[in-house]
Formats: C-alpha cells, sequence, structure tokens
C-alpha cells in the first residue's frame, strides 16, 4: 500500500505539472482543447491525491507501524479518533492534507467555472502551480509513504493534541489558509487575461468569505483547544503560530470591506489585488511557520528541512505577484475617486488601513526573530506587550469604526444627518461608560474604552436593523433584501462580543495560588474553593489523578471541580488537566489549575475568575450564523450576474 | 508490491485517459481557438457593470435616505447624476435594457 500511495502522489504531481505546463501554453497560444485537458489534470489530481489520503489513513486506522509516519505520530493505546486526527498532526501529514483540500478546491472552482473559458484558461496554471509546490514536497521532500521495519508499538501522540478540538481546528485552519488560494488564482489569471472586470470578484466573493470563516472559526477553536487543554488559564498567547493565521484573516478581512467599494464604486482595483496576494502569501507563510519549526511554538510540533523550500516559495508568490501587479496597473486604473472623506466608503479605506498596519506589525513581531537571528547572529523576540499596543493602538479604533461606517451613508454625509444618526448610539455609549466608571470599572483604560466602544457598536447595529424594518416592513424581508450586509452586521456583533469577552476576561480577571492541605480553603473574588481530596484513575491512554475541589459562593455550593494530571507512559509525559466551572449568573469562568500535586497530597492550586470570557465562544455562533446569511445566495443578484455575463455565465 | 504496481497503473492509464478526452472527442474541430471576448462584448460587460453600479447606487440612495442617513438635501443634490448615469448606461445597452430605461425614466 505505501508503494500505490507514492504512485498516487507521484501521478498527482504529474498531473499538476501537466496542468500547469499546458495551461500556461493553452492560456497563452489561445488554444481550447488544451486549456480543457489542463482543466481534466487538474480535476484528475484530485482523485489522485485523495487515493493517496485514503492510504495513510487507513494505515492509520490500522496501525500500520511499517509506515514511519503512522509509527511516529500514533501508538496502539490511542483511541482510533485521535489516531484519525493524526493525520494532521505531523508534516508529511499535513502537507498531505494541504494538497488534498487544494486540488478538491481546484475541482470545485473548476466544476463551477466551467462556461467561463477564458478566464479559468489561467486560473488553472496558477492553481496548478501552487498545487504543483505541495506535491513536489510531498514526493520528493517530506513523503508520509517512508517505510521501516514496523516497531512493536509506537512513538504515541503528543499529550495536548489527545483532544477533541483537534479533531477539527487545524481541519477548518487549513481549508481557510488554503482556500485563499482560490480568489488568489482568480485575481492573478484576471491580471494575466487582463480581465479587470468584476468577474474574477463575482467568481470568487463565496470563496473568500467561506475561507474567512473557516479560518475565523479554526482560530476560535483553537483558542478555545488552547483554553481548555494547555492549562495556563489564556487562550491567545501572540504564540507565532497564532499570529500566523491572524494575519491572513486580518488581510482577508481588509479584502472583504475593499472589494465592496470595488463593486459599487470601481475603486481600489489595485488595492483589491494587493490584498488578495497577501492574504495568500500570509496563508503559505502561515503553513511554514507552523510546520518549518523556525520559530519557538507550542504549536509547532515538527522540525525540518522543509523550511528553505517554503521560504523559496513564498518569495516566488510574492515576486510574481508583485511583478503582475506593477506590469498590468495601467488597466486597473479607477473609474471614480473619493467623493468626500465622510463617507461610508471613507470609513471602509479606514477600516483596510488599520486592519492592515494592524497584519504589519504582527508580521513584523513574528519574523522580527528570524531577522534578528539572520542578521546578528542572536535570537531577540517581541513579547505580549509589544502585541498589546497595537492591538490597542488599531484594535479599539476599529471597534469604534464598526459602529461609524454603518451610520455613514455611500457617497457623502452631512453634518445634519450625522448628528441626527449618531445620536442615540453616543448617547448609549456615554451612559455605559459613566455606569461602569461608577460601579469601579475604569481601573483598566483599555477595558472601560473596549466596554464603550462595544456599546456603541451594538447601539449603532440594533438602529440599523430598526430602521431598516420600518423603511420595508420586516426584518425578513430587510435581511432577505441585502444579506451581505445585514449578514455582516451580525458579524460585527459577533466581533462585539468577541471584543467584550476579551476585555473582561483579561483586564478584569483575577488570579490566586496556594498550597492547599486535604479540607483546607481559598477565597477568590467572592467564591470559596475546598480541597476535598485526591483520587487516580488509569484510562486507555493515560492516567488520570484528580483532586476533588468544591466551589461555592457565599453559603451555596454551586459546583466541584477536578483539576488533575494525566501521565501519559507511552509518551513518557505528563500534562496539566484543568477543571472549569461555567458562572451563568458573570457568564464567566472558575478556571482552576493543579500547578502541583506532592506525593504527602498537597494541592498547589492555582485559580484564575475570568469574568465574561464565554462570551468569547457565544460570538462564534453568532460569528457563523452571520456569515452563513451573508453566503446565502440571493436568486435576485443572480439572475442579474447571469445576465450581465451572459455569454459565459459565472458560478458566484 | 505487484497488486500496488498493477492498480497505480490502472489508475495512471485512467489519468491520462480523461486529460487526453478533448483531443479524443475532437480529433479535427472546426476551430481550436479558445473563445476571446471581442471588443464589443468587452464594451457591452464594462456597460453592464456601469449599469449596475448606477442602479444598485441608487437604491442605496434611496435606503439611505429613507433611513435617515441621507439629508433631503444631500438626496436631491446625489439623486440626478445617478439616475442620468444609470439611464446613458441602460440607453447605451438598447436594445436589451429598453424595459429598464423606461423604468428608471417613470421613476422620475
Amino acid at each position: 500500500m505505501p508503494a500505490l500511495g507514492r504512485a498516487a502522489l507521484l501521478l498527482s504531481f504529474g498531473l499538476v505539472l501537466y496542468a500547469l505546463v499546458a495551461g500556461s501554453y493553452a492560456a497563452w497560444r489561445r488554444r481550447r482543447r488544451l486549456a480543457l485537458s489542463a482543466q481534466n489534470a487538474l480535476l484528475a489530481s484530485f482523485l489522485t491525491t485523495a487515493i493517496a489520503a485514503g492510504i495513510l489513513w487507513a494505515a492509520l486506522a490500522r496501525r500500520d507501524f511499517s509506515f514511519v509516519y503512522v509509527s511516529q505520530h500514533i501508538s496502539h493505546s490511542l483511541p482510533l479518533g485521535y489516531a484519525l486526527s493524526a493525520f494532521w498532526g505531523g508534516q508529511e501529514g499535513s502537507l498531505l492534507l494541504w494538497l488534498l483540500i487544494l486540488s478538491g478546491y481546484a475541482a470545485l472552482a473548476v466544476w463551477l467555472n466551467r462556461g467561463t473559458r477564458e478566464l479559468m484558461a489561467w486560473v488553472v496554471p496558477v492553481l496548478a502551480g501552487v498545487a504543483g509546490f505541495f506535491a513536489f514536497m510531498l514526493c520528493f521532500v517530506s513523503s508520509p509513504f517512508d517505510t521501516a521495519p514496523a516497531p512493536a508499538d509506537g512513538a504515541g501522540m503528543v499529550p495536548s493534541l489527545q483532544n477533541p478540538y483537534m479533531l477539527a481546528h487545524p481541519p477548518l485552519l487549513y481549508l481557510g489558509y488554503v482556500g485563499l488560494t482560490i480568489p488568489f488564482a482568480f485575481a492573478m489569471g484576471a491580471l494575466l487575461s487582463r480581465r479587470t472586470d468584476e468577474r474574477w470578484i463575482v467568481a470568487t466573493r463565496r470563496w473568500t468569505l467561506t475561507a474567512w470563516t473557516f479560518l475565523g472559526v479554526g482560530q476560535l477553536l483553537g483558542a478555545h483547544w488552547a483554553y481548555v487543554e494547555i492549562g495556563w488559564g489564556g487562550y491567545y498567547a501572540w504564540d507565532p503560530v497564532e499570529n500566523a493565521a491572524l494575519m491572513p484573516w486580518l488581510a482577508a478581512t481588509a479584502f472583504l470591506h475593499s472589494v465592496m467599494i470595488q463593486e459599487k464604486r470601481g475603486m481600489l482595483k489595485v488595492w483589491n489585488m494587493v490584498l488578495v496576494a497577501l492574504a495568500f502569501c500570509l496563508s503559505i507563510f502561515g503553513t511554514f511557520l507552523t510546520r518549518s519549526g523556525v520559530v519557538s511554538s507550542i504549536h509547532s510540533f515538527s522540525q525540518s528541512p522543509i523550511g528553505g523550500w517554503f521560504l523559496g516559495f513564498i518569495v516566488v508568490c510574492v515576486v510574481f505577484s508583485v511583478a503582475l501587479i506593477y506590469l498590468r496597473l495601467p488597466i486597473l486604473r479607477a473609474r471614480t475617486k473619493l467623493e468626500s472623506l465622510v463617507s461610508r466608503e471613507a470609513t471602509f479605506l479606514y477600516n483596510n488601513l488599520l486592519l492592515v498596519a494592524f497584519c504589519l506589525t504582527i508580521l513584523w513581531g513574528v519574523t522580527y526573530p528570524l531577522l534578528t537571528q539572520a542578521l546578528r547572529g542572536e535570537t531577540r523576540s517581541v513579547s505580549k506587550p509589544y502585541y498589546d499596543f497595537f492591538l490597542h493602538s488599531f484594535g479599539l479604533p476599529l471597534l469604534l469604526l464598526m459602529g461609524i461606517g454603518p451610520l455613514v451613508a455611500w457617497r457623502r454625509a452631512s453634518v445634519r444627518a450625522l448628528s441626527r444618526m449618531f445620536l442615540i448610539p453616543f448617547g448609549v455609549a456615554a451612559a455605559t461608560g459613566v455606569a461602569l466608571v461608577a460601579a469601579g470599572f475604569g481601573s483598566s483604560p483599555p477595558g472601560l474604552l473596549a466596554y464603550t466602544f462595544s456599546a456603541f457598536v451594538l447601539a449603532s447595529i440594533v438602529l440599523e436593523f430598526v430602521r431598516g424594518r420600518r423603511a420595508t416592513g420586516s426584518v425578513v424581508r430587510l435581511i432577505g433584501r441585502n444579506r451581505r450586509r445585514y449578514g455582516g452586521y451580525l458579524v460585527h456583533a459577533a466581533i462585539v462580543l468577541l471584543a467584550i469577552g476579551i476585555a473582561g476576561s483579561s483586564s478584569y480577571q483575577t488570579v490566586r495560588e496556594h498550597a492547599l492541605r486535604q479540607g483546607q480553603s481559598m477565597e477568590i473574588a467572592g467564591y470559596t474553593l475546598t480541597y476535598n481530596g485526591l483520587g487516580s484513575k488509569q484510562e486507555a491512554n493515560a492516567l488520570a489523578t484528580r483532586a476533588t475541589v468544591d466551589v461555592s459562593r457565599g453559603h451555596s455550593h454551586v459546583a466541584t471541580l477536578h483539576p488533575g494530571k494525566n501521565t501519559y507512559p507511552v509518551e513518557k509525559t505528563t500534562s496539566n488537566e484543568v477543571s472549569i466551572y461555567h458562572d451563568p449568573r458573570n457568564l464567566g469562568d472558575v478556571f482552576l489549575i493543579a500547578d502541583q500535586i506532592d506525593p504527602n497530597g498537597t494541592l498547589y492550586l492555582k485559580a484564575l475568575v475570568k469574568p465574561l470570557v464565554n462570551l468569547i465562544w457565544a460570538a462564534g455562533f453568532l460569528f457563523v450564523f452571520g456569515a452563513l446569511v451573508a453566503l446565502w445566495p440571493d436568486a435576485v443578484e443572480q439572475r442579474r450576474l447571469a445576465e450581465r455575463y451572459a455569454s459565459g455565465a459565472v458560478a458566484a | 508490491m505487484t497488486l500496488a504496481l498493477v492498480l497505480g497503473g490502472v489508475l495512471a492509464l485512467a489519468a491520462v485517459a480523461f486529460v487526453a478526452r478533448p483531443f479524443l472527442r475532437e480529433p479535427a474541430p472546426a476551430s481550436d481557438r479558445l473563445d476571446e471576448p471581442g471588443e464589443p462584448e468587452r464594451r457591452r460587460l464594462a456597460l453592464a457593470e456601469e449599469r449596475d453600479h448606477a442602479l444598485a447606487a441608487l437604491k442605496e440612495l434611496e435606503f439611505d435616505h429613507r433611513t435617515g442617513k441621507v439629508s433631503d438635501e444631500d438626496y436631491r443634490s446625489l439623486v440626478g447624476p445617478l439616475r442620468r448615469r444609470a439611464a446613458e448606461a441602460l440607453r447605451s445597452l438598447e436594445p436589451r435594457a429598453e424595459g429598464r430605461h423606461e423604468r428608471v425614466r417613470s421613476s422620475r
């Protein structure tokens, strides 16, 4: 079977290489049958890659330790679900996942846009070029099908990866990372074919939104995984690999906003091309950071020699994109100009500048250790205060703009109309700020600002729905007529919940640490924690030791928690297993970590009370709902676009 | 190993046949030229986009006016040029857009 896996991957490489070379020639020389043949090669590469992926999954399920990849990542005692998730737990498997998703996406894009041959003629070679890099890596640099005499048992899986979130978090992130290849390929295809009309935007609108949604949900799941599994009490630590996923998401967020200006006003064509290329290059950079091990990260589960290849590919992608955009500048001129600095499109522009500035400061922070190592021979890195400074500097104005944007009209807005629109949200924000200061929440200025701005944004969103309902007669009709706008508002509301949750759980959290003997108690933020004993249980893959801690508030018992540690005999390691009480009264958590358990039974208990933290996870559901509303097809728009592109329908 | 080789060979043959399909289906086509929109089609597309932009902008303006984001004064100064732009784009797309052109005129 490993031989068949290698053969399938070699076939994938041959097919995408053919799609690249034959497709480029066909697009250049305008050869119809050759272009179709290149498309077929791309479609076939999905099948061959799926076969290779199926073989690896089967080997993981059967625990076939003759596969080096299998013996290095799982063991006999590992439950089946985690064994299957090892597909993306290691470098070779995750490269194969990249190729599998990309070839699947590419096949779907080719099939959906089979009527738009002249644009697809150039899109196919671009997609094939990206797929070709990953297929090359899998065939010649980092194969998942290397074999060796089978050991009696495998090395097992890193304990922190043995978590249900790992079944969904990496694939969702990859669906997002890889999904950004499609808008990139269409944008480059449009430039190569000199078709700078909106066809490429129409064709990729949903692709971008889908990839962006996957990336956002993947990051939230990753944050929740870190929260419940890593055992330090946080959910985001500005880790390079976490940042690597955030950067393309920020670039894609900027693009989703600025592309609306191109669609409505015909402006920002160059800027949109730059953002699409930036988001794609950052997604490759994210994969490079995760997989190369060049930076120290809790998420870099492997050290490998693939870094140089990735760096080379990123350079090729950047040079290719910049050169192509530069060469096509004359045909990317805007038809119209910004009429006023106080208009909806102007607020989108400010939002774009802030998003990209934030993205670039994170990029600088992530690459700083690499640059200092390369230039000065010593690794220096930036830490939390650097990122927090820029989060406050760019994040808070972005939050405020989310409230301002919807209240401002397109083209231009008069002072009278603005003052009327801003009156209620401004009043709500001011009242919230005053109430918070009076309640003693003025201790953290960023937290106070975040809450006040959040109140402003929520008030403006609610007003938008109320005024819109008045104008159209019903909320359903209102949303139905403009799904993208109102889906976007729901996503904005989700971001507000996220901001409130982050501000509450970071600026206003309480932390205490005590050594407790059985029967002793400690106090924290109105809760009493009583340590009532210790127990052990043998699980399938670990020995679980758990303390019993009763949580009470006033005289009422509210929960019994079991923080502890897992000892993994195969992996020869121990992990912290946290225990959490979700308090419905303040939407926060009592978060317990058994930092140390002495042989005499003394428990070194670290407790955190994190108000409003559950709003972060609730935001995820609203985020997905808003994205689905925005993604839902609009029959009227579909008909209009079909009529516009009558000579070749576009799958929007 | 032998089975893998046979399966790999079958897979390769199937892939080659699928890739060669356009040539096998049309060994001697009347034209092998990839369609490329001519100047009239590019112009029609540009006008259709212009028409859609103008109509969308009118729709947005109406909605912003009804929800109070645009004052009466701003509305009056913005609506005229937008209607003219939409009408011009529709006129240029005649006869395809005759119906819509009439609708815009009657809404003035």
